[in-house]
């Protein structure tokens, strides 16, 4: 257990994908969805520049004076998040959005639980960017 | 309880070397980070300070005071400088976002006696930063 006079240091690193999203839901109305998500139920889809912000938490390495190897780290949410998610129509090309539709909340909630099993330091959060002017913040099932 | 930010930059040179492991280990476990002559960024700081406001000055602490309490604790020690070789804390550590993150607080903590140090945020890159704090349980906003 620590103590209380310790340092807590939380790495957070940033990663981007481009994709694409529509926001619809099937049970809704097309009257329902265009009132709900307006443009952003056009029926192609539209895009964004996406931004995750990944922190971890954990024991400093003295070795390495780290938390975690950021190679590591990159070659885990490369594989874990980017290859499935840059550059794709996320509705389309992610079956877990074919029934959840895709909003920053439940993409930050997808990549949090892709992320969640990293195995060298404890993940406190995901925030996502969907543009520079929203974002959404995610760090487990807590209740509030 | 209000928190106020001040940030200032600095550039700094490093290099991550770790002489108990050999050329081969450094190298896998380091990467580019353990050329041998060093490399640097330009490193932004932000500190974070809470506290009430004075009833009598509305202010938490006078961001002179902080300004002037950043410059001599951080810029003068770190800016310009190669932290390996220039900053005696960093002796025997690699010197890495964290630990520059971890030893900042060391310096910062004591000189702030109005309000109280809440985190210290050192970004490395704009794409990698990391906060720190003292692990209590009044952790409570500003992520």
């Amino acid at each position: 257990m620590k103590s209380s006079n310790q340092l807590k240091l939380v790495l957070t690193r940033r990663y981007r994908f481009a994709a694409s999203h529509r926001l619809h839901n099937a049970r809704f109305s097309e009257e329902e969805n265009s009132r709900i998500y307006g443009k952003c139920s056009n029926p192609y889809g539209h895009g964004h520049n996406y931004v995750i912000e990944v922190s971890l938490s954990g024991p400093l390495d003295h070795a390495t004076g780290m938390i975690a190897n950021l190679a590591d780290l990159d070659r885990f949410v490369e594989r874990e998040v980017l290859e499935d998610f840059d550059h794709r129509y996320l509705n389309k090309e992610l079956p877990v959005f074919h029934e959840r539709v895709p909003t920053s909340e439940n993409l930050c909630i997808e990549i949090y639980s892709r992320l969640k099993s990293f195995p060298s330091a404890k993940l406190e959060g995901i925030r996502l960017e969907e543009t520079g002017l929203n974002s959404v913040e995610y760090s487990g099932d807590k209740g509030v | 309880m209000v928190y106020i930010t001040r940030k200032i930059e600095f550039s700094a040179s490093h290099l991550y070397h770790n002489p108990a492991f050999s050329a081969e280990e450094n190298r896998r476990i380091f990467g580019k980070c353990n050329n041998p002559h060093g490399h640097g960024h330009n490193y932004v700081l932000e500190v974070t300070v809470a506290g009430e406001p004075d009833p009598q000055t509305g202010m938490v602490l006078d961001l002179k005071e902080l300004k002037g309490i950043l410059q001599r604790e951080i810029i003068e020690r770190m800016d310009h400088r190669f932290l390996n070789y220039e900053v005696p804390e960093l002796a025997g550590q690699i010197p890495t976002c964290e630990t520059i993150a971890s030893v900042v607080w060391n310096f910062l903590e004591p000189k702030i006696t109005k309000g109280s140090l809440h985190r210290v945020r050192l970004y490395e890159t704009p794409d990698l930063f990391v906060d720190c704090y003292r692990d209590s349980t009044n952790r409570s906003s500003a992520r």
